[in-house]
């Protein structure tokens, strides 16, 4: 079993999967069935991940090591540790989603469609299992240009530019990164990330380094103030684009800062953590406010996710406050390891839940051709199943406790208090506005009287979108009740973060 | 002094390809046009043997005639490129030619003898030789250009060229002949050897840099020499537009790099702030002045400028991996740019240029496989990976880092973004516009699989760029 290159295959299965399925052109049927096979063939191999791997160590495992440009000391470096498996499960399970939410919508051109789909989950998968500098950032951007064909070609009617502004956004937040990353490699003397780690840099280094890479995933996750290519991107993308884009995109940027930012800058990062702390809690409370004033389904889901990401960052940087403020008092407790836990399981709940949530919208949209939140109202009489679903959901990105929503955030909230009574203040207030700009969404479109004659005629969820969105369900109750399971496999690679960060590289 | 023998065999490639054009010539003449297949294959062939005979003489090298000629590592690779991209562009050009009434014998005569031209270049090592080389190249291509005589925008592209063309020589002869002055030598061995041990005028000898910068930039098409670069571009047919863009590049690498770094090497401080300015000048306008084109070519053209200011980058780190990164985006450019011209002429038919964006409109549902080499080659160019135009980039920028020149390196990432959002904008148009009309492809199949082996090429360089980087790196080691 050592010897399997499992996240090699990983990586290429859906790749050439998708260039396979290029080649049935017309044949829509085919291409689905095709489609449907690899991407739970994939997901089924993503769980041996989770089951090959040791939750003790915090070392690199699945580690597969090639030379790959010589000349520049480039490699084909892969491997996982606590953070990235996880993250690449989340990856796996959306694209089944994707694929089955798209099977009878997508009718145009539907195995490009399909294969976009397969290549980017590759290329995503690559982004959270690359070790080498430059062979994550051939990931990080070749996905671009799936997601960008995607919104472009199956989009809505502003389309293009939302999609250009998509790529515009994110592609100008990487090439900084690449600079940061030729820099390291420069004084570093190879392109390991591992050794990046380890690479000794001044304050003044650290902290130009750690900008570029908060620009380059500042955008991706996205932070206030560059967040505003995200709701234009998931007005205008398909079902599945915006779940891919809620559920893993978004998820590259905070991964980022995990894999880069923290470990190989830690001072500058405790030096510059009010800047990311401050952008956090503007975006979970001024974004929350936006939201509540959206008038388009799409538009508040994507407002929302930028205010739970919010969480992520916030969970990400206040470490740097409790270790300051224990310091003082305590020693190492254990507020730092509920912070990093906490923007992880936010990252990963979010990741199922933002994927509900859009994917009830696109069975939505799929009737009505509506996102229009005032075209709807009491859909709860005509669609009882789905609006049982949808309310759970509902209830799930608002933060109730019992299911995963919840999780996350309060271990956030928590560690926030052991910083600084007011950070967690204004974080928990995310819990009043998500709550009412959630449930008043909910009233418009779900109850009330039947608004038009659409709605009363809409037809209920079929079994196709009971079976998506009832495994999410089950996903977020689970996660919700029962978190030991994720929590787990992280430990080690916390604890060995948090080493990192408080050992001191000046 | 003792009448040496000059090695011939290290010129043998240059001699044949000499005897080969006279024979192409001969051919032409006796046969006028009637024979045009013939010498289409004849001249493809000479290019063939050429290339087959550089092959085979891989390996030894050394200076010869005097020290005015060289062969090394750098002069083989870049005379195979050289062959290999213009057989490439006489495959594409053919029925382009053909439907415009001017696949004549002239043009294959004037293609080989520019090859030849270019040949000399690549492995001159001494400004006559290399002059020679320049202008036997300079005036094959001013006539291509000037070819299509009943085209308004033609004739006047292939006048601007000659005349700004004629204005760099005299800048290149005249930077040559105050070096000369200074050093007393002519002979780029020389040269450097004069630089390293006299003591010399710098203030003279920094005078006769600056010409030659000059020249060499005018060659380029380096902002602010970059004037005729755009419009004999679009003004020229497609597939003259294509020899003119592709392999004399990389010729001019060649001189670049004799003149620059083996004659000048010593004097890096002088001409490297003056590649800064001219590398960051072609990087900012062309990609600022590309976004407002709607002719493809036109916008080609200033994404070339762009690319230049790229490669010179690469130059000017002045190390040893700067300039195999340059090298490599010399090669990578030449393939590109091979690609996309030759997406134009795949279009293009009867009666028809291809050469607006606009002609593109809905090509993904027209032609899907054809859409998808064009969308390869757009994100190639403007640097997304995995395709080759990434690691050319990430090459030069990697060089310049080293070198701790980062603001430039900023400054340069920064305005490929600018850059990237043309290349969008035609990947836009072939997959997010619906199509109007439905056109039939008129180009043969040979061409079109040609093509394809040729974007698919810049793929696999993309995923497995390292056999190339270690040639390249080995050439300058």
């Amino acid at each position: 079993m050592m010897d399997f290159p499992l996240l090699s295959v990983l990586i290429l299965l859906p790749i050439i999967g998708g260039g396979l399925l290029l080649l049935c052109k017309q044949n829509h049927v085919l291409a689905r069935q095709l489609s449907l096979v690899i991407s739970v063939t994939t997901m089924l191999l993503s769980f041996l991940l989770y089951s090959g791997f040791d939750a003790s160590s915090h070392q690199m495992q699945f580690v597969e090591r090639l030379s790959w440009i010589a000349t520049f000391n480039i490699e084909y470096y892969l491997g996982i540790d606590g953070f990235s498996m996880p993250l690449m499960i989340l990856t796996t399970i959306s694209t089944v989603l994707v694929v089955i939410a798209g099977w009878q919508v997508i009718q145009d051109r539907a195995a490009q469609y399909l294969a976009a789909f397969l290549i980017m989950e590759g290329l995503m998968l690559g982004v959270f299992a690359a070790l080498d500098a430059i062979l994550f950032y051939l990931f990080f951007e070749a996905m671009l240009i799936p997601l960008f064909l995607v919104i472009g070609i199956w989009g809505g009617p502003n389309r293009v530019y939302a999609t250009i502004k998509f790529f515009l956004y994110t592609f100008f937040g990487s090439v900084f990164l690449l600079i940061a990353l030729l820099y390291l490699q420069f004084q570093a003397g190879s392109f390991s990330i591992l050794d990046f780690h380890n690479v000794s840099l001044s304050l003044t280094q650290q902290i130009w380094i750690f900008l570029a890479f908060l620009i380059a995933f500042a955008v991706k996750i996205p932070m206030w103030p560059v967040h505003t290519w995200l709701p234009d991107a998931h007005v205008e993308a398909p079902t599945g684009g915006s779940v891919i884009l809620a559920a893993i995109t978004l998820k590259i940027g905070g991964y980022g800062l995990l894999r880069f930012a923290l470990p190989i800058t830690p001072d500058a990062s405790m030096t510059l953590d009010w800047l990311v702390i401050t952008l956090s809690l503007i975006a979970i409370v001024y974004i929350g406010f936006v939201a509540l004033a959206q008038s388009d389904l799409k538009k508040l889901i994507a407002y929302s996710s930028i205010a739970h990401m919010g969480f992520v960052t916030l969970g990400l940087f206040i470490v740097f406050r409790i270790i300051a403020n224990d310091a003082i008092s305590l020693g190492i407790g254990n507020g730092e390891v509920l912070a990093i836990e906490g923007a992880m399981v936010q990252m990963i709940s979010h990741g199922f839940i933002a994927a509900a949530m859009f994917l009830s919208v696109g069975v939505l949209y799929d009737r009505m051709h509506t996102r229009e939140i005032s075209a709807y109202g009491g859909v709860a009489n005509a669609m009882p199943k789905f609006t049982a679903l949808a309310v759970f959901f509902a209830m799930a990105n608002a933060g109730l406790p019992g299911t995963s929503g919840f999780v996350g955030e309060f271990m956030v909230i928590l560690a926030a208090f052991q910083a600084s009574f007011w950070y967690a203040f204004l974080a928990a207030t995310t819990l009043i506005l998500g709550a009412a700009y959630t449930l008043w969404m909910v009233k418009r479109v779900f109850f009330g009287e039947i608004a038009n004659d659409e709605v009363a005629k809409l037809q209920d969820i079929n079994s196709r979108e009971m079976l998506l969105l009832g495994s999410l369900a089950a996903i977020v109750l689970l996660i919700g009740l029962w978190p030991d399971p994720l929590l787990n496999v992280m430990h080690a690679s916390v604890e060995h973060l948090l080493l990192q960060i408080t050992q001191s590289k000046l | 002094m003792a009448f040496e023998v000059p090695n011939m065999l290290f010129a043998l490639p240059e001699m044949l390809m000499l005897a080969l054009c006279c024979m192409v010539l001969l051919v032409v003449a006796f046969t006028g046009n009637r024979q045009i297949n013939l010498v289409h294959a004849l001249s493809q062939l000479s290019l063939l043997l050429t290339f087959l005979t550089v092959f085979w003489m891989m390996g030894e090298g050394g200076l010869t005639f005097s020290e005015t000629y060289i062969k090394d590592p750098l002069s083989d690779v870049l005379k195979l490129a050289i062959c290999l991209v213009n057989m490439l562009v006489l495959s594409y050009s053919y029925s382009y030619l053909q439907a415009r009434k001017l696949l004549q014998g002239e043009f294959y005569v004037l293609a080989l003898f520019a090859t030849l031209g270019m040949l000399v270049m690549v492995s001159a090592h001494h400004f006559l030789t290399l002059y020679l080389g320049l202008e036997l190249m300079s005036l094959c291509l001013y006539a291509m250009v000037a070819m299509q005589r009943d085209s308004f925008a033609a004739t006047e592209a292939g006048m601007k060229y000659f005349i700004l063309g004629a204005l760099a020589s005299g800048m290149l002869l005249y930077g040559m002949s105050i070096i000369y002055g200074v050093t007393g030598e002519l002979g780029i061995q020389a040269i450097a050897a004069a630089i390293a041990n006299e003591e010399l005028n710098q203030t003279v000898l920094s005078l006769g840099i600056v010409f030659l910068v000059i020249g060499l930039g005018f060659k380029f098409g380096a902002v602010p020499f970059h004037m005729w670069l755009p419009d004999v571009y679009q003004g020229a047919p497609t597939a003259i537009t294509l020899f003119v863009a592709s392999a004399p590049k990389i010729a001019a690498f060649a001189m670049l790099i004799r003149i620059l770094t083996e004659g000048m090497g010593d004097m890096l401080g002088v001409w490297r702030d003056m590649l800064i300015m001219l590398a960051i000048l072609s990087i900012m306008l062309g990609n600022i002045l590309a976004i407002a084109q709607t002719n493809l070519k036109r916008m080609l053209a200033y994404s070339t400028i762009s690319h230049v200011g790229f490669l010179l980058l690469g130059v000017l780190a002045g190390s040893q991996n700067g300039y195999a990164a340059a090298l490599f985006y010399t090669l990578v450019y030449a393939l590109m740019t091979l690609g996309g011209f030759g997406m134009i002429l795949l279009l293009s038919r009867e009666g028809f240029e291809a050469e607006e964006i606009e002609d593109f409109k809905g090509l993904g549902q027209r032609h899907p496989w054809h859409a998808l080499m064009m969308l390869l080659l757009m994100f190639s160019m403007a640097g997304i990976p995995p395709l080759a135009g990434f690691y050319a980039k990430l090459a030069v920028i990697k060089s310049v880092v080293d070198v701790n020149l980062l603001a430039i390196a900023i400054v340069a990432v920064v305005m490929s973004v600018i850059g990237a959002y043309y290349y969008l904008r035609v990947v836009k148009v072939m997959f997010f516009d619906t199509a109007s009309e439905r056109p039939q492809i008129a180009a043969t199949t040979s061409m079109q699989y040609l093509l394809s082996g040729n974007v698919l090429a810049v793929l696999l360089l993309g995923l497995f760029p390292g056999g190339l980087f270690a040639l390249c790196a080995r050439i300058f080691s």
